[in-house]
């Protein structure tokens, strides 16, 4: 579903990223870990258009999106929830939810995307009308989350979700997503630094070091790897 | 005593509605200002340009001035969507001070251009439906008719931005862009195109101010800089980027400005002669300025404003 072929980006002539290259199969859960600094965020970003490529290639269902403009990217279905939220803090909770729905254009559609993700936030539907920016740390991340889910995205990519957040709302944001994954309709492409709890969730998994791929493989002998061990589990 | 009184009347009545024209001059740059963080010197060249084109398509189209102003709506939103597109777009990538004096670069252009074009004689609008009407609202207090509608003006295009900007798609995502546009663009919101919107309804909404302020407002290629300076005045104290701030704010300047006249007649009230010097006519837009200086020491991001 999303190819990335060996990109490279630069932030003042310094490759932040060297020819990475990954990939997501529809359905899939896959994750990218790696250290602070490591490129991940960066990585999403090239895949919506918001930082420039400077090499390499990126394609969305077959199709090139290396070239267009974040907007377009979002309307092909690639939704990206980002790192730090970036809710509409004075907004209302379903406003902010109702702008993750900017591009569909079925009011029908609209409705239904609202429907779920009240049902699977049931805290947002109770707060619908407060505004974003009062609440705690883990609804917003759950209001970011049902926002990204608001597009109906056939990928939806998630950007250190875990952030900030105490242990107890990191298990429940993780939890969220395995409900996406039971519903069976979301391909999930997660970016953490909280690599034992990304990994358990993940199907397919990338370790991300200074810029480059390190190694990839199913998540779960990624976890079992001696190298992933020491140099994030500290075992 | 009745002297005094009469004054105070006429004040707030001026005042009221100097403000509402003041807070219809400041929208355009509020909302500007707004969505993309850009002070648009050149502010008052465009209600320059939108008093010019009453003035001269009311002869040419032989229709009486109030006419001519879905022209002036026409020509301010064709006028924001130029300049965005032809000059504002590219500073974008500038560091600010390059935004600064490009936008300033602007206001010489057409300014000078209106020189070239219209020469540097004050010009007015002499005759027409509102020109010289005007009723009593009390004794030796008259309403202007030309006042008056520019006021009704401002009232109805703040509801129209209102309504535009709370309940339209096109309105939340211009918000959205406002808040955060990078955050705005992951949601599917070109933020080009409201950044575009946003200059277009900054020159419509301050080019049919000037369509109706030519009725009793000399045009001449500079009158645009008191406008503008005004305007920056009511941005900053209802808050950079708040519809309901330039409202607000407009008002209290209206009225601020008509404060000194009513202290001189106060002064002449008590006494006829000694304090002839304490009278400060000459200082209200000197007040103006003092009050914006107050605003940036005390309350930075203004009375309803988020940005600072």
């Amino acid at each position: 579903m999303l190819e990335v072929k060996g990109i490279t980006v630069r932030y003042a002539g310094m490759p932040v990223l060297r020819e990475v290259s990954l990939q997501v199969e529809r359905g899939q859960t896959v994750g990218v870990v790696g250290a602070n600094g490591a490129g991940k965020s960066t990585l999403l970003k090239a895949i919506m258009g918001a930082v420039r490529v400077s090499g390499g290639q990126i394609l969305f269902q077959g199709q090139r999106i290396d070239r267009l403009r974040t907007e377009e990217i979002v309307r092909r279905g690639v939704i990206y929830v980002p790192e730090g939220r970036r809710l509409f803090g004075p907004l209302s909770v379903e406003e902010n939810l109702l702008l993750g729905a900017f591009t569909v254009r079925e009011e029908a559609r609209k409705q239904r995307n609202l429907e779920h993700v009240y049902t699977l936030f049931p805290r947002l539907a109770e707060r619908r009308s407060q505004r974003v920016g009062s609440m705690s740390g883990g609804e917003q991340q759950m209001a970011a989350i049902g926002r990204g889910l608001m597009g109906s995205p056939k990928l939806l990519m998630l950007d250190e979700p875990s952030l900030g957040l105490a242990p107890k709302l990191v298990s429940e944001v993780f939890e969220t997503v395995r409900r996406l994954q039971a519903e069976g309709e979301t391909t999930v492409l997660l970016v953490e630094q909280n690599v034992l709890e990304a990994l358990e969730l993940s199907d397919w998994a990338y370790v991300l070091q200074t810029g480059q791929i390190r190694t990839q493989g199913p998540a779960r002998e990624i976890l079992a790897a001696d190298e992933v061990q020491k140099a994030f589990l500290g075992m | 005593m009745e002297a005094l009184a009469v004054q105070i009347l006429k004040s707030l009545v001026s005042g009221l509605l100097m403000g509402l024209v003041f807070a219809l001059v400041a929208l355009g740059l509020t909302v500007i200002f707004g969505v993309m963080d850009i002070v648009n010197f050149a502010h008052g060249e465009f209600l320059m340009i939108g008093m010019y084109t009453t003035l001269l398509t009311s002869p040419l189209l032989g229709v009486d001035p109030v006419l001519t102003l879905p022209l002036c709506v026409l020509v301010g939103a064709v006028l924001g969507l130029l300049c965005y597109h032809g000059l504002i777009r590219f500073l974008l990538r500038g560091p600010m001070i390059a935004q600064l004096f490009g936008t300033f670069g602007l206001m010489l252009f057409l300014r000078n251009m209106a020189l070239l074009v219209m020469g540097s004689e004050p010009r007015i609008i002499h005759a027409g439906w509102l020109v010289g009407k005007s009723f009593a609202v009390g004794p030796n207090v008259v309403l202007e008719s030309t006042k008056l509608a520019a006021a009704v003006l401002s009232v109805v295009s703040f509801l129209v931005i209102w309504w535009l900007i709370n309940r339209t798609k096109v309105g939340r995502a211009l918000t959205a862009t406002s808040l955060d546009a990078e955050g705005a663009r992951y949601m599917g919101i070109s933020t080009e195109r409201m950044n575009a919107l946003a200059w277009a309804v900054g020159g419509a909404s301050v080019a049919v101010a000037g369509g109706l302020l030519v009725n009793f407002w000399p045009v001449e290629p500079g009158v645009g800089l008191l406008f503008t300076m005004i305007a920056f005045a009511t941005v900053a104290l209802g808050g950079f980027g708040s519809v309901r701030g330039a409202f607000v704010a407009g008002i209290i300047i209206g009225l601020i400005v008509n404060v000194p006249p009513v202290w001189d007649a106060l002064l002449r009230t008590i006494d006829a002669v000694g304090l002839k010097n304490l009278e400060i006519h000459s200082l209200k837009y000197t007040m103006v300025y003092a009050i914006y200086f107050l605003i940036m020491v005390i309350r930075p991001q203004g009375l309803f404003g988020w940005k600072q």
